[in-house]
């Protein structure tokens, strides 16, 4: 089986010729979930963005390329590329709210993707839609596909976007921060729904998170992302159990842990920061802005 | 254990629900406190925990008198302060300082970092002297001196919140309540501004209300953790206890949910059952 996402050397940037994306090279293999961990601006949602084609006009792809299973998107036209990033991937957003629509009903909107993108008899979709329910454990379908999307909890919301993100089976779903904006025990019911859903179907998950311990609970493989640069990549159990990079070390000795609460809450240190500036500054040496 | 600063007895508050407001007239009333009893000693920082929904922050509120109470009292220093009006509480406001979670919204985009500082200390009585307290204020924080120029846009997430640490000391109040002021943060940033408050609510002896969804900030800092849940406390203990001996499910749940940066093959495995 061909690598569900490869991407090779991804570079973006600005108009002012600013560098978003700094060489960005990491595959994401059939039925893996790959977590891109990184502070704000660390370019993870990015990342996210450019695999799903949905880029701010602002940022500019200048170099690289990127292969859904084997195909080279950049060698597409746009109509083609869209059908088959529409076909084989999906996303579950950070906040289930502003991704639905408010004045429609949860039922449709659910559907739409199906029928519309995907083609579907409208009843082989609703079939689909309550099966995906029934996973995510939606005890009582009928109501929730009638309620507009204000009338659901924040976890019963995400629930039926996980739902919609698996129905049409992608091949690999971009999860960004799909449970930071949820309340600690819904965050855990939600990642074991997608950890759950994510085995039983066999898709790859390109994991966006700003949080190392859900990095260490859901993913198999990472990388450490840090403006725009991947500074450290590794299997999970791997980076926690021996982070190369000195800013690795200092995220995970930064993130709280209530076990150990004198060995963690560590602020990073100036020098690990001087010297990612430094390996920045580096990797900008030979940049030329817009050659690509 | 010290005097309490804050002694809590049945405290009840009651907000109108806009969710069943009719069309005309006023919105029924919904009890979102029901019944709360503690005491915050002098010089403790006390972390006040929940989820969304629990009532923490509407505690928080009620305790700096923003919200009055429906029932119960608040005592702070031997006196009771639930139904003080406006005018009588005046004099109290420099003592009940608040830091926000959200430091964006709550510095003025159009006043220098300066001017955010000062506004509080002249509505004070503290207008002489305003440049040496202003710098005393950001040195506190750990802001260089040139920062007092600026404005809310020109500095990052941390910086903006060391500016409302800044504002919120520099009165010397006897009460700080922190509502959710690391959970906008980046985990580094995080953990410089847990350091730096909890380095000064030693030197400085303050008493602190510390509200965070998220029970793993609470250790380092707290002394004692109020657990919430709908409008009731849940547990209440010390610190080392609660986290070493949870005595409630709810507690033990909450523990359970935090997903600590280390392997775990069975954190996701659904739970057996019991």
């Amino acid at each position: 089986m061909s690598v569900c996402l490869d991407i090779r050397g991804l570079s973006a940037e600005l108009p002012n010729g600013q560098r978003v994306l700094r060489s960005v090279s990491l595959s994401v293999q059939p039925g893996e979930v790959r977590a891109l961990v990184g502070e704000s601006g660390a370019g993870k949602t990015m990342i996210g963005k450019a695999v799903l084609g949905v880029l701010p006009k602002s940022v500019r792809i200048v170099e690289g390329d990127m292969l859904i299973e084997g195909e080279d998107l950049g060698r597409l036209d746009a109509k083609a590329r869209r059908t088959l990033i529409g076909a084989r991937t999906a996303l579950i957003p950070q906040d289930p709210l502003t991704a639905l629509n408010p004045s429609r009903r949860i039922g449709p909107q659910m559907t739409d993707r199906l029928v519309r993108i995907l083609g579907w008899r409208g009843e082989r979709a609703d079939t689909r839609i309550r099966q995906l329910l029934d996973e995510v454990q939606i005890r009582d379908p009928e109501r929730v596909l009638k309620s507009y999307p204000h009338e659901l909890s924040g976890g019963m919301r995400q629930r039926v976007l996980i739902a919609a993100a698996f129905a049409a089976e992608p091949r690999l779903i971009v999860a960004d921060e799909p449970t930071t904006a949820l309340d600690v025990t819904v965050q855990k019911q939600i990642l074991r729904l997608i950890a759950q859903l994510q085995r039983d179907h066999g898709t790859a998950i390109l994991f966006v998170t700003h949080d190392l311990g859900v990095v260490a609970k859901i993913s198999q493989k990472v990388s450490v992302l840090y403006a725009g640069k991947v500074v450290e990549e590794a299997e999970t159990a791997q980076l926690f159990a021996a982070p190369q990079h000195p800013y690795t070390r200092a995220l995970i000795a930064a993130t709280p842990r209530y076990t150990d609460p004198y060995a963690s809450l560590k602020p990073v240190d100036e020098s690990v920061l001087a010297g990612l500036t430094a390996e920045i500054a580096a990797a900008d040496k030979d940049w030329r802005p817009g050659h690509g | 254990m010290a005097e309490p600063l804050f002694s809590v007895r049945g405290l009840k508050v009651a907000l109108p629900d806009m969710t069943r407001k009719p069309l005309i007239g006023r919105a029924p009333l919904a009890e979102i406190l029901k019944g709360l009893d503690f005491d915050l000693p002098k010089g403790s920082v006390t972390g006040i925990v929940g989820e969304s929904g629990s009532g923490k922050s509407t505690l928080g509120r009620a305790l700096v008198r923003l919200l009055e109470p429906s029932a119960g009292s608040i005592s702070f220093e031997g006196r009771d302060i639930s139904h003080l009006s406006e005018a009588e509480l005046r004099p109290l406001r420099r003592d009940l300082q608040m830091i926000f979670q959200d430091p964006m919204s709550s510095l003025n985009p159009r006043h220098t970092i300066f001017s955010i500082i000062a506004a509080p200390l002249r509505q004070n009585g503290l207008g002489d002297r305003l440049k040496e307290r202003v710098a005393e204020a950001l040195q506190r924080v750990g802001l260089p001196q040139n920062f007092a120029s600026r404005y809310r846009h020109e500095l990052s997430g941390g910086q903006r919140q060391r500016v409302g640490i800044a504002r919120a000391l520099a009165l010397a109040p006897k009460f700080v309540l922190a509502d959710e002021i690391v959970s906008g943060l980046d985990v580094s940033t995080q953990a410089q501004i847990l350091t730096l408050l909890e380095k000064l609510a030693a030197e400085m002896g303050l008493t602190v209300g510390f509200i965070s969804h998220d029970l793993s900030v609470i250790r380092r800092l707290c002394q004692q953790v109020i657990v919430m849940r709908e409008g009731r406390i849940v547990e209440a203990s010390a610190t080392d206890a609660l986290f070493d001996n949870p005595k409630e499910t709810y507690t033990r749940d909450l523990l359970a949910a935090i997903p600590l940066p280390e392997i775990d093959a069975d954190w996701l495995r659904p739970k057996a059952p019991a």
